[in-house]
């Protein structure tokens, strides 16, 4: 994997009004345990929030997550938003995905999914491997 | 390295700060993060920036950790935004020393700012070449010369890391919170002698008029004079969340600088900060070069007939030579 000599940077969100962010946090520390810097952003976020934040803090990976089975709408909207923008930047999306909608967000556009139990080792080598550098000189 | 060898880099950097100036703000984004990789490309930027700043009133935020710093410059930005300006925040967050990753969450408080508009840009503390003392500033030139102003920079204010980074401001605001973090603490962590002005957020809060009686009392007794004119630091009550005693703040705030600027203050202050980041860069490559020569000459570094003293002097007259 190609090395840029900084280190990746993640920005993280929950898009819509429910639930809470435990789950974002483990990520996040899980994240900041492989060296990747993560810039949260929490609950509440909009797809203009999350564009802002991408852009402004010059994201590597953007990491979604959803709770309430938006996901089919939801994870091809904010793929299309980046593109719409010119930003060049993969999705992940965290959350309870069934099986069979995974063919359709990967037709989408989204880079990978993320489940809720996902173990450390693959939730940094996913995010690693969309990133499209291990973030080492 | 000379400008025929950074050819084609140096004229992309000088792209993207024009792009920059002229309100791109994905460039203004990629700039920085080329300061933040620090080398011979954050230099560039150096150079294609540094003639284009000097409008942006620089304000440097700090306090302890949960004293609402983020909140308050989330009020803050907002009204200015609304007011006209065109503020931007540079939030500084530390880096794990284990791993070097981080988790920079100020912009959770920063949602209404985001909205009005503000640029809002996070930075961790390590993993930049040559350190924060070599970052920020030029992740403030970058901001200014983007025509961006006020740049308000958040720092937690423990450590003297963290304390340096008032260098980098025109005007330092410290933030208080009753109970932990309150005017004591403040004082330990010799905030008290850096501020221009203090706040007393969380005014809210059982315990906040002593919070704010411990700050005068220490202000009463000590030699602080503030560093106008001898004037003494004022003090803003805030309920950030709330908004309460921003609009106080955001007067204090242009009124400091309107002080500074109507005596020799001003450029005093920006001629220090200019000396100030110059001994970075100079530590930086002395540092940079000294490792050199004793990675070429490790075997007479050790050999045992000079002492060690000698050794460091010898080879640094060389440097200098
Ligand atoms: N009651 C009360 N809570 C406040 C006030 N201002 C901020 N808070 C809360 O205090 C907590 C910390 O606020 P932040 O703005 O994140 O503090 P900070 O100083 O930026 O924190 P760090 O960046 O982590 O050092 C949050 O839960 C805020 O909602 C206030 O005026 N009153
Ligand atoms: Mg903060």
């Amino acid at each position: 994997m190609v090395g840029t000599g900084l280190p990746i940077r993640v920005v993280l969100a929950k898009l819509g009004l429910d639930g809470h962010d435990r789950g974002l946090k483990v990520v996040a520390r899980m994240l900041r345990d492989a060296g990747m810097e993560v810039v949260y952003l929490g609950l509440r976020q909009t797809t203009g929030s999350i564009l802002n934040a991408v852009e402004q803090e010059d994201a590597d990976v953007v990491g979604i997550s959803m709770h309430n089975a938006g996901h089919l709408t939801l994870g091809p909207r904010i793929v299309s938003a980046l593109a719409d923008a010119g930003l060049d930047v993969p999705v992940v999306i965290g959350g309870i995905v069934p099986d069979v909608d995974l063919a359709e967000l990967e037709a989408a556009g989204v880079a990978a999914v993320l489940g809720p139990g996902a173990p450390v080792d693959e939730v940094v080598s996913t995010v690693r491997a969309v990133a499209g550098h291990d973030g080492s000189d | 390295m000379g400008p025929t060898e950074t050819g084609s880099g140096s004229s992309a950097v000088a792209e993207l700060a024009e792009a920059s100036r002229s309100g791109d703000r994905r460039a203004t984004a990629r700039l920085l993060s080329l300061v933040e990789r620090g080398g011979p490309q954050a230099d560039e930027v150096a150079s294609a920036t540094h003639f284009h700043v000097g409008g942006a009133h620089v304000v440097g935020v700090t306090g302890a950790p949960g004293s609402g710093k983020s909140t308050i410059t989330n009020s803050l930005t907002t009204l200015l935004a609304e007011a006209g300006r065109r503020p931007a925040v540079l939030a500084v967050d530390p880096s794990s020393p284990l791993t070097g990753g981080a988790i920079l969450g100020d912009r959770v408080r920063m949602n209404g700012a985001a909205e009005a508009g503000v640029f809002i840009r996070s930075m961790a503390t390590r993993g930049h070449a040559g350190g924060l003392a070599l970052a920020v500033p030029g992740a403030v030139r970058v901001l200014d010369a983007a025509g961006f102003d006020p740049v308000i920079i958040e720092t937690v204010g423990v450590g003297q890391v963290e304390v340096d980074v008032t260098d980098a401001a025109d005007t330092t605001v410290v933030v208080v919170a009753p109970g932990w973090g309150d005017a004591v603490q403040a004082n330990k962590a010799g905030l008290l002698e850096v501020a221009d002005l203090f706040v007393v957020n969380k005014a809210d809060r059982p315990g906040a008029d002593d919070a704010r009686r411990d700050l005068d009392l220490m202000l009463d007794l000590s030699t602080i004079t503030g560093r106008v004119g001898g004037e003494r630091p004022s003090v803003t009550m805030t309920t950030a969340t709330e908004g309460d005693g921003i609009a106080e703040l955001a007067e204090a705030v242009v009124g400091h600088l309107g002080r500074l600027s109507d005596g020799e203050e001003l450029a005093q202050r920006r001629e220090r900060r200019r000396l100030a980041e110059v001994r970075a860069h100079l530590g930086h490559l002395l540092e940079g070069a000294g490792e050199e020569v004793l990675a070429t000459e490790a075997s007479k570094a050790t050999n045992p007939a000079e002492s060690p003293m000698m050794v460091a002097r010898r080879l640094a007259a060389g440097l200098l030579g």
